[in-house]
């Protein structure tokens, strides 16, 4: 491993203080909520079948906040869609408080990308949606999807369409959907991709406030290295081709957790373990983009920098 | 209270092509009044203007021709072969005026036939009244479309939902989807009867079996994000389609329904010929024979009319419906709202508006 750096004296991402250390320990005893077992996925190619995901094992303990990440085609997404039940495994199984899953249930909350809220329902109504599902009358759906809105913060907006939300408010209430049918696991597919950076940063600490305070937990697929560090407790690496476990990192950066913390020893040494691990030098090569073969099609002395 | 600032209007005029840009309200309405206009306009210039078309002659003295009458119509050219003639003969010339053929009338012809259509009783006794015609044309469409989407509706949601169902139902549908609704006619007097009912039957077939292709392509084409979701939100086989597939594409279900609709009206000339030729289809043939052609246009021109009105109310009802889909605040709550609230509420007459003033 390359040690040297060019930001000294950063600790190993491994030491923990006490206090956190006695977290994980806390955490690890709690009871396990999912557990995937050597979970694998074939997809038939042109050229035989080709492996997405091999032998995929790992264990969410109840109010644990697991982030999965890995390089673009690592199978992420396919991981949390299996576990959701809406991709089946080739291989593997996964339990949900010991009991075997198939197939989507609303016991595995998700949340999208693409917000994928009903367009006809009102914000009430789409929260209100997995609890009809479940049988409740309207009355009382209704009353009970309003406590999740002012949880979310949208009591302002429990009438207004999907279409006249922004992309920030639609996840919001795309979370208090997919909580209000009291899920045991929060599935979230890069959930904040699609918003901007400050709508993004409002959204991490927002779902932070939210696990916070509501028993869930949650499996949060990303890309995004700083979001992965700044949520959760433990980190869930992937590689690609095939998509396998690499590393499950323990994040040693003390909670309640802010945006505050970006700079602290703790979180700037697991972000470097993490960019070595999804971003690998390749020998020879400097840390430098290859420079792009252009040509210079400017005038001599307009130089813009 | 500030004084409220001049309001100045820096926006370009838009240019009338631009590629795929709305056009304002008042260009929106202005071509569409036109689109009636200019065909209009092309028919008047045509009926009116003896020069541009006019290939007869109405005979109005039949001078020493024996075989003309008052009123006939002859080709130019035969009258002019007369006309020289009878000069060579030196006899009584024939005179005409130059006219359009028959099956050509004057707008204003088919104005007053659409007026006195109404207003004349039938020549034979027994015979319906154009609006008695009409309303039997209106019933015999709407019992074929009724019967139709009650079967086809239902049928083509499940087909767009569920494979199976789609793969037992489609390639026999599209089997009989080919063959000429028209083609049953013979066989479905033979079941129903002379009357109104085979009609119904043929207008049935010809929109049933496009009708549950069309639904089932739309309803395939929801967006599967919304079904997946739902899954993770407990909702079942049954609940996935009646609460998620159906509401989400209602909207394009609705417009399909409109366009099935016109489809019917095709069908229906060809269905009331059946048996007893009925409704406007009687009346319009019934009118040709008498070569009132004014009557036969003033006929064809009150389908339009009636098949352009439902299409308006049924689209200014979807706009209502779904709402959802282009959520905006009704015009007149906002008025409404904006008179109460503050001084910004439009003004009900127009004040003249400050011009920015250019100091050089």
């Amino acid at each position: 491993m390359n040690t040297a750096t060019d930001i000294p004296l950063l600790p190993d991402y491994r030491t923990q203080s006490p206090t956190v250390a006695e977290r994980f320990r806390k955490l690890k005893e709690r009871p396990v909520v999912l557990d995937v077992q050597n979970l694998g996925r074939e997809f038939i190619g042109e050229n035989g079948p080709i492996t997405a995901l091999r032998d995929v094992s790992f264990q969410v303990h109840r109010r644990e906040f697991l982030c999965v990440i890995g390089p673009s085609g690592c199978g992420k997404s396919t991981l949390i869609r299996m576990v959701a039940g809406l991709d089946y495994p080739t291989s593997g199984r996964m339990l949900l408080d010991g009991k075997e899953v198939h197939g989507p249930g609303p016991d595995r909350g998700m949340v999208f990308q693409g917000y994928t809220l009903f367009p006809w329902r009102t914000v009430t109504e789409n929260v209100m949606f997995g609890l009809q599902m479940q049988g409740m009358d309207r009355t009382q759906a209704s009353s009970e999807a309003r406590q999740w809105i002012q949880l979310v913060g949208l009591s302002r907006f429990e009438n207004a369409f999907p279409a006249q939300l922004s992309g920030g408010m639609k996840q919001r209430t795309a979370i208090a959907r997919a909580l209000a049918a009291n899920p045991r696991i929060l599935l979230m597919d890069e959930p904040f991709g699609a918003l901007d950076a400050q709508t993004r940063a409002q959204m991490q600490t927002h779902l932070l406030e939210i696990w916070r305070n509501v028993d869930v937990t949650i499996l949060f697929i990303t890309h995004d290295l700083d979001e992965a560090v700044l949520l959760a407790d433990r980190i869930l690496v992937l590689k690609a081709n095939p998509g396998e476990v690499q590393e499950v990192m323990e994040v040693p950066v003390p909670r309640p957790r802010s945006l505050m913390q970006a700079n602290s020893p703790e979180f700037l040494a697991t972000r470097r373990r993490l960019d070595e691990l999804i971003h690998p030098k390749a020998e020879g090569h400097s840390a430098e983009i290859e420079k792009l073969p252009i040509i210079r099609l400017t005038q001599v002395g307009d130089d813009v920098e | 209270m500030a004084p409220a600032l001049p309001k100045i209007n820096n926006m370009p005029k838009p240019s009338w092509l631009t590629v795929r840009k709305d056009l304002s309200p008042r260009r929106h309405t202005a071509l569409g009044i036109v689109a009636f206009l200019l065909p209009l306009a092309i028919w008047c210039l045509v009926s009116y203007v003896p020069f541009i078309w006019h290939p007869m002659i109405k005979i109005e003295a039949p001078g020493d021709v024996t075989w003309l009458k008052r009123g006939q119509l002859i080709p130019r050219e035969d009258f002019g072969k007369e006309v020289a003639r009878l000069q060579a003969e030196s006899g009584h010339l024939p005179n005409g005026s130059r006219a359009n053929p028959i099956f050509l009338p004057a707008p204003h012809a088919v104005a007053r036939a659409l007026y006195t259509a109404f207003m004349t009783a039938p020549v034979l006794r027994g015979d319906l009244w154009l609006h008695e015609s009409l309303w039997m044309s209106i019933k015999t469409i709407f019992w074929g479309f009724v019967i139709s989407s009650a079967i086809g509706l239902p049928i083509g949601i499940l087909c767009g939902s569920y494979t199976a169902i789609a793969r037992i139902t489609e390639p026999f549908v599209d089997f009989i989807r080919y063959m000429p609704a028209p083609a049953f006619g013979a066989l479905m007097v033979a079941v129903f009867g002379i009357h109104l009912e085979p009609k119904i039957a043929i207008i049935v077939i010809g929109t049933f079996f496009q009708q549950v292709l069309v639904i089932a392509n739309t309803v395939r084409k929801t967006e599967i994000g919304l079904i997946e979701a739902a899954q993770t939100l407990g909702a079942k086989r049954s609940q996935l389609v009646w609460r998620v597939i159906v509401p989400a594409s209602s909207p394009d279900l609705y417009n399909d329904m409109r366009i099935l609709l016109g489809w019917a009206w095709t069908y229906l000339i060809v269905a009331e010929v059946v048996g007893v030729s009925s409704g406007i289809t009687f009346f319009i043939n019934q009118q040709a024979k008498y070569r009132n052609f004014d009557n036969v246009y003033a006929a064809i021109v009150i389908i339009g009319i009636i098949g352009l009105l439902t299409d308006q109310v049924l689209a200014f009802v979807g706009l209502r419906v779904f709402a959802w889909r282009n959520p905006r605040p009704s015009r007149v709550r906002t008025y409404l709202v904006r008179l109460i609230t503050d001084q910004y509420a439009t003004p009900l007459i127009k004040i003249p508006q400050y011009k920015p003033v250019v100091t050089k």
